[in-house]
């Protein structure tokens, strides 16, 4: 083999293996988007004034807010553990009861969750509303009455 | 040579306009909004089309690239470098259209997930292969280095697709591969995927066309 040739082996090795350990390795540790409720229960204090990510599901029914403070407090579930989150804003449109979200803030020592940013995470599903259904159907609705206006 | 390609070229882009106009009639108005996400959902028919186009230019940079290695011959790195140009605007163009429909559903223009940093990773990777095509005064040399690039960069696209499965993210994971979306939304997403097609072939014979008329130059200003 031609030293040309080793210096390029070498040099795809080194790259290949950098890239090797930054998905299998490095990656998987440092990109833990977030972590469940279960997990945060379990680093207990020492999680507590981190900065964190959690996600999980927002517990059917634990959904309080003020639209008059805008504060806004829920409970975050995985199923196993819960946790309780506040936050002051206004969350994202599909923010609801039962569906996803990712919550960013820290843990204080009454062991809440302050968020800072609520996002909501949503299903890779997509189909058209149903019959009577949502929003959407609404707005179907509405201009189905448009088309029936004399004239127009 | 250069009257043949010009004949071709009027009928690709008037396709590609025809096919445009009508993805964005029967995506704005044709298709159903999604029972979820309401109307923000029509987004999908720029982020699908124009991130899967993106990962065809890079397929392209590679077959290209390789071909270069292999060959030597110029035609090869004008079709990559021209390919790579054309896959860094679709990526742009994913990322934007991908951040306004963040926006209103997860509440975040941009979030540091795994399937955006790999997704940013790729944008700088290409943009990086541009940058080293000009930083490299010897043209030959250049365009080795470049193809090593536009080689090893592609590696990030499997990793892209992968990302929703292998990491936890904010990104839901791939309706298209998991058979998550509703019939109904196939033929506007395909029309559109076809529209964004023809953009690309139009763009990247313009593309070609322009990298061979600066392949001449360079070659009479040597001569002389």
């Amino acid at each position: 083999m031609k030293p040309r040739h080793l210096k390029f082996l070498a040099g795809g090795l080194v790259v290949a293996g950098a890239l090797g350990y930054l998905i299998f390795g490095g990656l998987q540790e440092t990109l833990v988007y977030f972590v469940t409720p279960t997990e945060l229960r379990e680093q207990g204090d020492s999680a507590v004034g981190r900065a964190l990510r959690v996600g999980g599901m927002v517990e059917p029914g634990s959904i309080q807010w003020d639209p008059r403070t805008l504060q806004l407090n829920f409970r975050l579930s995985d199923g196993v553990a819960a946790v309780a989150v506040q936050h002051r804003g206004v969350p994202p449109d599909l923010f609801a009861e039962g569906r996803g979200a990712v919550v960013e803030g820290t843990v204080t020592a009454k062991g809440v969750f302050q968020a800072s940013q609520i996002l909501a995470k949503h299903s890779e599903e997509y189909r058209p509303p149903r019959e009577g259904e949502g929003k959407a159907a609404l707005r179907e609705r509405f201009k189905s009455l448009l088309k029936e206006q004399p004239g127009s | 040579m250069a009257s043949r390609s010009s004949r071709l070229m009027l009928p690709l882009g008037l396709a590609a306009g025809a096919a445009l106009l009508a993805g964005l009639y029967v995506g704005l108005v044709r298709a159903p909004a999604d029972a979820m996400q309401g109307e923000v959902q029509r987004i999908m028919y720029l982020h699908v089309p124009t991130v899967l186009v993106a990962y065809l230019a890079f397929f392209v940079v590679l077959v290209g690239s390789v071909a270069y290695l292999l060959t030597r011959r110029e035609r090869w790195d004008i079709l990559a470098h021209a390919s790579a140009e054309i896959g860094v605007l679709f990526t742009v163009l994913t990322i934007a259209a991908g951040a306004i429909w963040g926006k209103p559903t997860w509440g975040a223009w941009w979030t540091w997930d795994a399937r955006l940093t790999t997704t940013a990773i790729l944008l700088l990777i290409y943009i990086g292969y541009l940058m080293l095509r000009a930083a490299v005064e010897d043209q030959a040399r250049g365009a080795r280095y470049a193809a090593v690039v536009g080689i090893l960069g592609f590696l990030d696209i499997p990793i892209i697709h992968k990302s929703v499965e292998w990491w936890r993210t904010l990104h839901q994971p791939s309706s298209l591969a998991r058979g998550a979306l509703d019939p109904v939304f196939y033929p506007p997403l395909a029309l559109n995927l076809m529209a964004f097609a023809l953009l690309y072939a139009f763009l990247l014979a313009q593309r070609v066309e322009l990298g061979n008329l600066e392949a001449e130059v360079l070659r009479r200003r040597l001569e002389e």
